[in-house]
């Protein structure tokens, strides 16, 4: 599908990011570097940097299921959005004194709470909810798709189909999900004072820890013989079903694996931004989440970070100074980098090596000698 | 107005929103067919039919205005279409998922422009007065039923097209290669048909079409710049739902979808109903994986 693709050998890894255990000159200083920010930049910056790096949780489930499954996903805000809001209903609800209503139920008139609120009153099923929620309907939704070998650009617009309704969903059910203005106004989490110093780094050192683990995590993933057969079932999913395997559970599980990041990614992201809100879970902000990956690189892990932090800083720098110019340079960016770079940065960084002139960059930024 | 009406109503309004999303989605299934690319930038041809429609109306006012738009969207939305796939989708074509990336750039690109143009609230297009009006069936079961004439014109419009476009398909020179195409593309390429030549005239018939959908669109509300982006989604699923590149399947799978929506709206609200939508066409795919009519299997497409 992806003529990129075509070159890689399994053992080279190379674009596919799949070498473990080298040696990473570059990744020791950059993680000291990181979790020494709150002393190096302002809280303001911190705070930004903290969302970002939340958002690179999703963006590394990306280059699983996009990059290497080839399952291109339009709806990884629904699942972003399941974590964000399962964390925050809980923050609303711990906030209350027993038999008490969140402050926009009782403006909007319910006089009992809905039932799917009640469980998220416990800190455990929320933690739990936050993962279990959006990998179960993940594995449930791609499963019923990917069983009857519907694939490619059909389940992209199916998964498109998913975000709209969801954000719709969550716009006209007001009463019992804060509608357009989604659930704010935070006060604590797990007995943590939001909004001070202490909390801000905590959550911060947080999202840095799980962004290292899951990178580590997905690298060994991706050089195992499941990464070795998801990128297979990529490059020629009837050749492998020939070779007597079925390709349903190995997208299903990178897809709800996906999807459980996203989740994550979406639960730290609110507890950073004090926010969840329809705006940020819908068709849009879900393809704009598949461009931080491509931009970044869509097989590289270390790309899909930078990706994400790359297009965020932009946006927040352009996006406030000139609004109407972010749209044009957001779409711009799609079409160019989908077009010419379609190996995004980390491609770029690797076909430099290939070339002999940054060989040397590239060993220190990939990692890999060969 | 009892029970009967509202449904009868329903029904009818099912057909005339089905009618709007073939006329949306005939372009990007035809497309489908024939290059396995699905241009994300389809709604913003609906769009620009709207203010072709506008625009069209500045210059010739009078009750015949609206007619004389179609043929400026149609061709406006055309050209739109074929600087679209000279320079980006014949790019793209070996990778069907790019495609959708890339296209979904031009479509901000071109929704912004219109924002910086025409500005966000939108435009009116005023349906002359030979459409504004609408007929009450007076007396019977259906009696307070109400049928506005602009739903009637958009259901003229569709199987004008539809009908025009089958003709084209099965009778004509053009439909032929068309077909040959469609169910073999190296074969008729090797036959000596123009490939290329067949995507390119295949595309911009079907933004031409959306571009004609726009017009009909600004007869029921405002244009914004954002118009298309309500009607493309399910116009995505029509796409899923019929078959690679059949005109009947389009037609069916519309049908299916505008009825579909339009009767479960009589127990649900909007947002409910667009759930419900999903969740039938992730069933309907259980049962029917390759569409409902299914010119080739999907399952060998790799």
């Amino acid at each position: 599908m992806d003529m990129s693709m075509r070159k890689e050998t399994p053992l080279s890894g190379g674009l596919a990011g799949v070498t473990l255990g080298r040696p990473m000159a570059l990744t020791l200083p950059v993680v000291v570097l990181a979790a020494l920010a709150p002393w190096l930049v302002s809280a303001y910056e911190l705070n930004l940097l903290a969302r970002f790096l939340a958002m690179a949780l999703l963006a590394m489930g990306l280059v699983l299921v996009w990059g290497q499954g080839g399952v291109l996903s339009l709806g990884q805000g629904v699942f972003f959005g399941l974590g964000g809001y399962a964390i925050a209903m809980h923050m609303k609800l711990a906030a209350l004194a027993d038999g008490d209503l969140p402050d926009f139920m009782v403006w909007s008139g319910l006089d009992a709470l809905p039932w799917w609120w009640v469980p998220f009153k416990s800190p455990l099923v929320a933690i739990l909810g936050v993962v279990l929620v959006p990998g179960a309907l993940a594995a449930l939704f791609s499963w019923a798709v990917f069983r009857r070998r519907v694939g490619g650009v059909y389940f992209a617009l199916i998964t498109q189909a998913l975000a709209l309704a969801f954000a719709t969903l969550l716009i006209s059910q007001q009463p019992s999900t804060g509608g357009f203005n989604g659930l704010t106004d935070f006060q604590t989490v797990m007995g943590l004072e939001l909004g001070t110093p202490a909390a801000a780094h905590g959550l911060y050192w947080l999202t840095l820890a799980l962004v290292v683990g899951v990178f580590v995590a997905l690298r060994a993933l991706m050089a195992s013989r499941y990464g070795l057969l998801l990128r297979a079932i990529r490059d020629g999913e009837n050749r492998i079903r020939f070779l007597g395997y079925d390709p349903t559970p190995f997208k299903v599980v990178a897809f709800t694996i996906g999807a459980v990041l996203a989740g994550l990614a979406g639960a730290l992201f609110t507890l950073h931004a004090g926010v969840v809100s329809p705006a940020l879970v819908g068709v849009v902000p879900s393809i704009e989440m598949v461009i931080w990956v491509a931009v970044g690189g869509r097989n590289s892990l270390a790309g899909a970070i930078a990706g994400t932090l790359a297009v965020n800083l932009a946006k927040d720098g352009v996006s406030s100074a000139f609004p109407d110019l972010w749209l044009y340079a957001l779409g711009l960016v799609f079409v160019l980098v989908v077009t010419l770079l379609p190996g995004g940065l980390a491609g770029l960084v690797a076909d430099a090596g290939a070339t002999g002139w940054g060989k040397r960059l590239k060993t220190l930024i990939i990692g890999e000698a060969k | 107005m009892g029970e009967w009406p509202l449904i009868a109503g329903q029904i009818f309004n099912g057909f005339s929103v089905a009618s709007l999303y073939v006329l949306a989605a005939l372009g990007l299934a035809l497309s489908f067919g024939l290059m396995r690319v699905i241009n994300m930038a389809h709604g913003e041809m609906l769009m620009l039919g709207g203010y072709l429609a506008y625009l069209t109306l500045q210059v010739v006012p009078g009750p015949l205005g609206i007619l004389a738009a179609m043929p400026v969207a149609f061709l406006g939305a055309a050209a739109v279409g074929a600087v679209l796939e000279t320079t980006l989708i014949k790019r793209l074509s070996a990778r069907p998922l790019d495609t959708l990336l890339a296209t979904w750039g031009v479509s901000l690109i071109l929704q912004q422009a219109a924002r910086n143009i025409f500005g966000a609230i939108g435009v009116d297009v005023r349906a002359p007065q030979w459409l504004n009006h609408a007929y009450t069936v007076q007396s019977g079961l259906l009696e307070g039923l109400t049928i506005p004439a602009t739903r009637l014109f958009i259901l003229a419009v569709a199987f004008a097209v539809m009908g025009a476009l089958s003709l084209l398909l099965a009778r004509t020179r053009i439909g032929l290669l068309v077909r040959a195409v469609n169910q073999d593309r190296g074969m008729a390429a090797a036959a000596g048909i123009n490939v290329r030549a067949v995507d390119l005239s295949v595309f911009c018939l079907g933004t031409g079409i959306a571009g004609l959908a726009g017009v009909v669109l600004a007869l029921l509300g405002p244009v914004t710049p954002n118009v298309g982006q309500s009607y493309v989604v399910p116009a995505f699923l029509v796409v899923v739902l019929g078959g690679l590149g059949s005109l009947k399947g389009t037609a069916i799978a519309s049908l299916i979808v505008g009825l579909f929506s339009a009767l479960v709206q009589i127990l649900v609200d909007v947002s409910l109903a667009q759930v419900l939508l999903l969740l039938f066409v992730i069933g309907f795919i259980q049962f029917r994986p390759q569409g409902v009519v299914a010119v080739r299997s999907r399952a060998l497409d790799a």
